[in-house]
Parts: structure tokens; sequence; C-alpha cells
């Protein structure tokens, strides 16, 4: 059957479900429905809702209904087949509006004229295409810009858990980044998935504060809203990304918050269908559904526009071996791992810095892009702060009177690092100069023959201590 | 599309697609899918139907597509041009998506893999009238400065007297270089050739593996070294490193090819491996990375399928230039991407799962992977080596996982990559504990022969200061370093020293991220003097805090940035006598 016929056949209505499961809908004897094609269906009341098509057979079709199944019914429910994937009007008016999953409107004024029509789902970027990130973001937070720096076009995740201030750190970010040296500043996606209102508006008020309202776009599927429609969410938000940065040459951060709330949707529609599950009932295609979403970040050569990717999802139970920070992990460059500990003692942002990585750092630091000394002291910090933790599990087994004189340094220093390196005010900007230099302030507490991975010049330009 | 019909769509679920009325399709059977023409493979036949892995995006795809036959399995095009190359996971050339759809790629897309315009310079190696076999090298072309690439008699001829030659000149690949007239009629051989990527090619026979691939990382090579020829496997959570090792090992091992495989991981790190080889020299040949590298990049965004085939294309890559009597070797990044890709596709299939979901044919598949590996004596007499570097990520770290554990079976070595020391920054992250090569025993003669017969004895003792520090440490932890007497105190000196000064290695530093095999062996030799030089003053009554004040000790410590290794060890030698004389 070749491209016109299905055309016309996608003006059938087609009324009479078979089934309705879940968020699933099942129809039989219909004509050839194409795989993943966009369904549009009116309930009785006369309300569109839109689906995809997820199984396709001679014998029947099943359709994923993005705003939920209620309400539907058997006989009265009419569907049309688009042949086509679904698709998204994008335009940089969708800046500084609110719009639900699929990007319809929220805010209630009209919606403005989409410049282009776009498939949600997507396309890989050629891997010859790329171009590779290497231009430092300083956020002004001293432990991220420090140790774990974010890069433009990187896709870094907050790892966090129920209760930390992750939501407090994403919206600081989003005010603070700024490339050094250019004047183009960053527009932001904001997606939200399956997240409560008053966060919503946290971030809303955030943006209100700082000024940057109109250069952010709002995707909102929040708690209340049918959770199958998180699962579209954040392609309509990455859609609307692709379209600013490699259409418009702009920089974007996309703020994707709670990504676990994505993958429980994506694993209840896959247990809906009976799917084989691997892990704790998460479907077996997790990894590639979440590489999907991810691998859309990026920068591509002869563009000036980037994607930079900040997902944000709370581990259950705090336990980053749980599937979805796993599987999340191994996608991302790098990762920010929260620490309940710090955040007990008060510490802001509670940034454990040993399991933080940032796998873009080492090209975008240094000499000529934030400061020379910046990789070998970024290394010594994480190696004597990886010995604090060892020199504190001994004091609490000996009691810290038994330690040595260069152990008490040691925890002097695990201190310092903690109190004044980490912690900073929810609305401190500092700039990379300070920050390096609060780092060589933590390291000169420390005895100069215990810096091993910093060169002699090093030491002599900035280590103050030794005396 | 000329080619015949054979069947119809009926029924789509993700990548896999059930077709009916299937006339004559064979298992494994390339087939294209509806008018856009999407790749698939045959996987399974039954009742006139037939199960098909795509290895594109199935969207759009309805009942009734027509199914069409490509006449044969899933092959590579191997020949002239395929070093320096990018692919994806069915070896499409991305360089050549990229001109014909953009920086996206798009479905349907057809590309030939090697060019058939280009004209190589063919100089014939055989003349007529000579009798040839399967493999029998006819010619050579310069594929670049760096490889000499070899045009042979394909596997399956069953060989015979050259009725023809041609002369020296510059051809295309399609150009035929040779005729045969066999016992079956006459053949005509060409610059290029197809082989099923699933289907090993054949050699005469396995050689036994005494030579080791040496990678300039001193913790393999020296601690835990692979032979050429053999396998190992890089299990390692996020973040531990292995990319960073493979891409370590991709630069400086003294394989003659490498076949760089990005199975279902980042773009950005294929882009790294695209932009930075061709800027690194390397020491041994003088030319670039690149001109030694095949890359294929199926990221974890582009089509499953394609994944779990990416590997075969690997390999059977590496097989061919093998046949030529080259060394390659192959990094699989990561083959954990790939079982999950036989995962999803076997859940698609609605086979019945065994551990986590994956199928109970896991074991066969990863066994049949790595048994490519091998050193070999090719159908035409040269020696070429297959080497295998698998990365294995498992999920949470936990190496109890099936892919793990399956893994293990099948290799030889295993480098295990430890979140602790990853966290310390003490990269390579690989452990000394969880590590072990089996290789130790067949590679011991070439090492000692270098070193004058130390290298095994120094290796052994260091392995047991290693495994006694691990002990001392449990004490430490429960009474405090005070307690313990200073020979053993200093044992715990020189593993961290050890550590500090020989295991870590920054990839990052121009002189250390490549580290010789010389300069491996006196590294290890003043450790293991400074050990027996230190015990022995300890044993005169010198106090540890004496030897470790000593200059000489914070050189050693800082020795992979000193030039002149015999200097510093002479040095050791006479500071220790010095302190010694002084306390008798």
């Amino acid at each position: 059957m070749n491209e016109l016929d299905r055309k016309k056949l996608s003006a059938r209505e087609y009324r009479g479900l078979s089934k309705i499961d879940g968020s699933l809908v099942f129809m039989k004897n219909t004509h050839p429905v194409g795989y993943n094609e966009l369904v549009e269906l009116i309930d009785p009341d006369g309300n569109h809702r839109i689906g995809q098509v997820l199984d396709t057979s001679d014998q029947a079709v099943c359709v994923q209904v993005f705003e939920g199944t209620s309400g539907l019914n058997l006989p009265d429910t009419k569907l049309h087949f688009m042949s086509e994937p679904i698709k998204l009007g994008v335009t940089e008016r969708m800046l500084g509006r609110v719009m639900d999953g699929m990007g319809n409107m929220r805010d209630g004024i009209a919606p403005p004229k989409a410049d282009k029509l776009c498939d949600i789902n997507g396309s890989p970027i050629n891997p010859t295409s790329r171009e590779y990130p290497r231009d430092f973001i300083q956020t002004g937070i001293s432990v991220i810009d420090g140790l774990t720096t974010l890069i433009q076009g990187q896709k870094l995740p907050i790892f966090s858990g129920n209760g930390l201030p992750h939501n407090e750190l994403a919206a600081q970010i989003a005010r603070q980044a700024k490339v050094r040296g250019s004047k183009s500043d960053f527009c932001i996606v904001f997606v939200a998935m399956g997240i409560k209102y008053d966060i919503a508006r946290y971030f809303i008020s955030s943006f209100e504060q700082s000024g940057v309202l109109d250069k952010v776009a709002l995707f909102l599927s929040l708690a209340d809203d049918p959770s199958i429609e998180r699962l579209i969410t954040p392609k309509s938000g990455l859609t609307l990304a692709e379209h600013l940065a490699f259409d418009l040459d702009k920089q974007v951060l996309v703020i994707m918050t709670d990504m676990t709330n994505y993958c429980e949707a994506l694993r209840e529609v896959s247990t809906l269908r009976g799917e084989i599950p691997s892990r704790k009932g998460y479907p077996g295609y997790l990894y590639s559904n979440l590489a999907e979403l991810y691998e859309r970040s990026g920068k591509i050569q002869g563009k000036t526009g980037s994607i930079t990717q900040l997902p944000i999802l709370t581990m259950p139970n705090d336990d980053i071996t749980h599937p979805i920070p796993d599987l999340t992990g191994y996608i991302t460059e790098g990762q920010i791992v929260f620490d309940r500990e710090l955040h007990s003692k008060g510490i802001y942002p509670p940034i454990s810095s040993l399991p933080s990585l940032s796998r873009l750092m080492k090209d975008g630091i240094g000499k000529g892009m934030t400061r020379e000394d910046h990789p070998h002291l970024a290394n010594q910090l994480f190696a004597s702060y990886s010995h604090v933790k060892e020199v504190r599990n001994l004091a609490s087994v000996i009691g810290e009177e038994e330690l040595t004189e260069l152990d008490h340094k040691y925890i002097d220093f695990g201190d310092f690092f903690e109190k004044k390196f980490i912690n900073q005010a929810s609305d401190e900007d500092r700039s990379i100069e300070q920050t390096l230099d609060l780092g060589w302030q933590a390291l000169s507490i420390l005895p100069e023959e215990e810096l091993q991975r910093l060169t002699d010049e090093e030491i002599s330009e900035h280590y103050k201590g030794g005396e | 599309m000329q080619n015949r019909i054979i069947g119809q769509v009926k029924r789509v679920n993700g990548p896999v697609v059930i077709a009916s009325n299937i006339t004559d399709a064979r298992m494994m059977e390339l087939v294209y899918i509806g008018d856009i023409g999407l790749v698939g493979e045959v996987v399974k036949l039954e009742n006139g139907q037939a199960t098909i892995q795509v290895y594109e995006d199935t969207t759009g795809i309805a009942p009734l597509d027509n199914i069409y036959t490509s006449r044969g399995p899933l092959s590579v095009e191997l020949g002239p041009g395929l070093i320096g190359s990018i692919y994806d996971g069915i070896q499409r050339p991305l360089e050549d998506l990229r001109a014909a759809s953009g920086d996206f790629i798009t479905r349907g897309q057809k590309a030939s893999p090697i060019s058939h315009q280009k004209l190589w310079d063919f100089t014939p190696s055989v003349k007529e009238g000579d009798t040839v076999a399967a493999g029998t090298i006819i010619g050579k072309v310069p594929e670049n400065d760096n490889v000499m690439h070899c045009i042979m008699v394909p596997p399956r001829s069953s060989g015979g007297k050259l009725s023809f030659v041609e002369k020296e000149g510059r051809y295309n690949v399609d150009h035929v270089v040779a005729r045969i007239a066999g016992a079956a009629g006459e053949e005509e051989v060409t610059m290029c050739q197809k082989w099923p990527i699933r289907t090993p090619r054949p050699a005469k026979a396995r050689l036994a593996l005494n030579v080791p691939l040496i990678t300039g990382q001193r913790v393999i090579d020296t601690l835990f070294p692979l032979a050429k020829g053999g396998t190992v496997a890089i299990p390692g959570g996020f973040g531990t490193g292995k990319t960073m090792t493979q891409h370590a090992i991709a630069s400086w091992c003294d394989a003659d090819i490498i076949v760089y495989i990005g199975c279902g991981e980042r773009g950005n790190e294929m882009t790294e491996v695209l932009r930075e080889f061709p800027q690194i020299i390397d020491p041994r040949t003088g030319h670039s990375l690149m001109e030694r590298t095949i890359l294929i990049a199926n990221t974890s965004n582009m089509p499953v399928s394609a994944r779990e085939a990416s590997i075969y294309t690997g390999i059977t890559m590496a097989e061919y230039y093998r046949d030529m009597g080259y060394s390659i070797a192959i990094m699989a990044d990561s083959t954990s991407r790939w079982a999950e890709a036989l995962r999803e596709l076997s859940g698609r299939m609605e086979e019945m799962p065994a551990e986590e979901g994956f199928p109970a044919y896991l074991p066969t598949r990863i066994a049949e992977f790595y048994e490519r590996a091998g050193m070999m004596e090719n159908l035409n007499g040269t020696t070429g080596s297959v080497s295998v570097i698998g990365a294995v990520s498992p999920p949470g770290g936990d190496f109890s996982e099936p892919v793990t554990q399956h893994t293990k079976r099948f290799v030889r070595c295993f480098w295990g990559l430890d979140k602790g020391l990853a966290s310390a920054r003490h990269y390579p992250a690989i452990s000394w504990l969880d590590s072990y090569s089996e290789y130790v025993p067949d590679v011991q003669t070439w090492w000692d022969g270098r070193s004058g017969g130390s290298w095994s004895a120094d290796r052994q003792t260091i392995m047991e200061l290693l495994q006694k520090e691990v002990r001392l440490q449990q004490v430490v932890k429960l009474v405090g370093a005070d307690a313990l007497p200073d020979s053993q105190n200093f044992i715990m000196e020189v593993c961290k020293m050890f550590k500090i000064a020989f295991l870590q290695q920054n990839a990052f530093d121009d002189m250390d991220k490549y580290c010789k095999v010389e300069r491996q062996i006196k590294m290890l030799r003043i450790i293991i003097r400074y050990y027996e030089l230190g015990s022995e003053a300890i044993k005169g009554n010198v106090t540890l805090v004496k030897i470790r004040r000593l200059n000489v000790v914070q050189d050693i410590a800082r020795m992979r940035g000193i030039e002149d290794l015999d200097k510093l060890m002479l040095r050791l030698e006479h500071s220790m006598k010095q302190l010694g004389e002084l306390y008798e």
C-alpha cells in the first residue's frame, strides 16, 4: 500500500473499541495502520484526545492514550488514524509560555503560530556531525564549577532523594548559568513530569524574580495529570529545544524533573501490555528509551547552538544502584549526587563530591578555559577529601585523640572543605577564580608533602600554608 | 526496488516485525521492509510466517506492507578503504549518510560501505599460471601510509590455476584483478569481497598465545597482561573509567589495527575518538592513530537491532585484516548494551526469559563472540591475531549479574574496575584484588627475556605484598597504624608507593600516558629494590621515619615524571647504604 492510499484512509472514522485497559485501547478490523502513528480520539462528550499506536497487526491495533482513558466507553469512542507520527508545532514564541505535555497552551492565551512541524520522536544525531563539547558553563556554585564542571552540550543529571534541595539547586543553576566571555544568554526549556503544582510554582516564581521568565518555555504535566502524559512531555520539550538550538542558534538549558516519574509511567504501560520485565519490573528497553531522551543533547558542527540537559531524578530509597539512576548514569556524561548526611549537617548544596563526576570536564577546564591550575587542583581536592573519609572512619573507631598530627590536619581540611568550599548561599554566585582560590585555601591546611598531584610551580604560586 | 517480494507485514511491535505469506525466506536472510526499504534480518520461520528483526526505526510500517528479499545474509563489504572510516552497526558509512541526509540520521538510507569509484594502486604478487587457493594473497594495495592491504582469494573459493592477473596500475575495487580457472569453472577475483557477519572467517589452525599485547598501561602490562589473540573483560559501574581504559588501549596498544565498536554508548564519546585520533601520532609508526583505526558507532539512541549486529560487523572486519597477517585489537564498548539488545529483541519476540529477562541463549552468544578471537595461522600461511577487549557495564556495579558472570566464563583475563578507586581518582581504577590474568604463565618467557629474568619474581613479590597490605589495613582500622611494628608499616608504605608511583597513570600527561616496556621493568625493579633494601635496613634497626625522610624516597614517589630511572636506582642504592652505615 502506498503513502497516498494511506493518507486517504486516515479520513476514515472508526467507532467501537474492543477493549480498554488502563491507558491502552484496542480496536479491531481497521485498515492497515502504521506503527507509532498518531491517533485522534473523540470521547463520548465530543472532546479530542491524542494517542499513539503501540502495536499494530492485521487483527487489532493497540493505542496508548496520552490524556488517559477515563470517560471513554467501548461503543461511542471514535478514532482517526492520522498516518503520520506525532508532531509538535514549534516556534520561538513558545518561550515565556506555559504548556501541557503535548504543547497545548495552559495559560489560556491563544497559541502562537508554529514555524515548523517536527516529529516529537526526533532522529539520532549522526556521530560524525557532533561537535565535541568543551565550553565551560559557570554556574557560580563552587562544588560544581570546581569539581564537577558543567560543559555546554553536556547531559548532567542530579541524583537526589526525597526532601533534598534539588529544586533549589536546579533553579539556582538556571538563574546563574553563563558562558564566560559570550553575551548570548541561555534560554530554558523546563519539563515537569508528575511533580506537584507547588514545585512548578516554585520554579515559575524563581524564574519570575530573576526576570528570565520570558526566556523559559514550561511543559507541565503535573502530579494530577494522567501519568501517561509524562511519556510525551520530555519529547515535546526536547523537540522545542532542538528547534531553538539547531535552527535558531540558541544556547538551551533543558531541566527535566522528575525522571523517576517518567520511568514509572513507562513501567505502567509495559506492565499493562504484559511485557517481560527486566529489573524491578522495569521494561528491558528502559535503557534505550532513556537514551533516546538524553542523547538529544549536544552540539552540532557548524552550528552555534547547544542543548545542555539537567535531568533531575529522585533515587528511590536513596539507592544509587536502582535501575533508574543506574541506567541514567550509564548514558549521561557524569552525575551530581546528593548526600543526605551533608544535608543534615546544614550544608547547601549537599553534593557529595566523590561519587559526583563530570566526564566532559577534562577538556573544558585548564589554561585558556578556566585557569591553568584547575585540573590538578581538582584532582588533589578529590584525593585529599577521599583520604578525609578514611581518617574519619579511623577516628570513629580509635577515637579522635589517638590520631596523628597529620590526621588532625586532614580532619580540619575536611571541615573547611565542607563548610566553606561546598557550602554556599542559594543566591551566592561565585566566579571560577573565587572557587579555585577557596580550593587552595582548603589545601593550604595540609602540609606541602601531601600535595602529590600538584606541580611545584602551582604550589609555589598558590599554596599558602606550611609555616 | 527491483528485488522480489517474499511476503507481507502482519504485525509490528517495535523493532520486531512478523511477516505472513512467506514464499521462500531463509534464516538470517537480509530483507527490506516497505517501500521505504528498512533493513531487516529473518530470525525465525514458522508456518509461512517469518519474524524479522529490523535495523531501523519502524514508525509508519503497517500490515500489508511488502517485504523484499536481498538474496543473501547480512554481510559486510571488505576491501581497501575500511581503515579510517566510521560505520553504524550494519556497516553504513556515517560520513556518507551525513552527506546524504544531514546532521540527523534518517531512515531507509542506503550507502556503500567502501567507495566503488576511488582508484587504488594495485601491485600483483602472483603471476599467470600460478596455482592459488582460498586465502592466497594475489596483490597488494597501500590503503594508507600505514597499512598495506592484501588482496586475497575469497575464503570460499575452491582455488585453481590463475588464467589472468592484472598488471600493476590504478583500479577501483570492482575491477577484476585476477581470474582463476578452477574445477567449477572460471572465477573472477576483485579487490572487494563480502562475508556474512555471523560466520567466523576460516583459518588453518589456532596457535598458542605467548606474546603480550603491550598497552603501555603499567597496571595492565605488568600485573594483568593480555596476550595477543586473547580475550579480556573490563567490568565496572558507571564512572569507573571503562571508556577511558578502552581509549587508552586503543591509542597506545601495539596492535597493527584497531576496531573500536561503540555499542550502545554515548554519542559524544564516539565524537571524541573521531576528533582526537587523527591528531594523535602513533609513536611506533609515526602516523596518525586514525590510519590504523576503524570505528563502529551505534550509539545508545540508534536502533537497538543494529546494536546487536554491531559487534559481529566489527569482528568480521577484524578477521579480514587478520587474514592478511596483522594483529588486531577490538574494543567492544559495551558488551552489556549488546546483551541488553538481545534481551529487548527476545522480549519483543515473546521468548521465555532465563535470568533477569535475558534469553537462555545469552551464554552461547557470548561464547561464540569471544571464541572468534585468537592467534591464527591463516589459510595463506601468514599469522595474525584478533584480541578482544570487551567492556561490561554491570547494573549497579554488581559483578554477580548474568552478563558479567557469563563473560567471566569465556574470557581468560579480567580487569575489574573499582568504584572506590575511581572516586579517589585513582586511575586506571583497575582493582589489583579482583582482577586476574590467566595469560601470566604464557607471556612470562617474553617478559623475562626483556628484563633479564627479574620480571616474574618481581611481579610475584609485589602481588604478595598487595595481598598482605589488605590484611594489615584491617588491623590498622581496628588499632591504628602506630600499633604495628615498623617492618609491617613499611609493607604498607611500599604498597602506597607502588600505587602512587606505578599503578596510577595519568592519561592526560604527555610523559605518563604511555609507558614503555623497559620503563615498566625498571620502575617495578626500583619499587622492589626499595622494599628489599628498606626491609633489610629496618632489620638493622633503622627507623621507618628515617627511611621516609630520604630525598630519594620522595623522588621514587614522583618517578612517573622522572626521565633517568637508572640514576634514580643508583641514588636509591647509595642512600640506603649510607643510612645502613650510619646505624652500624
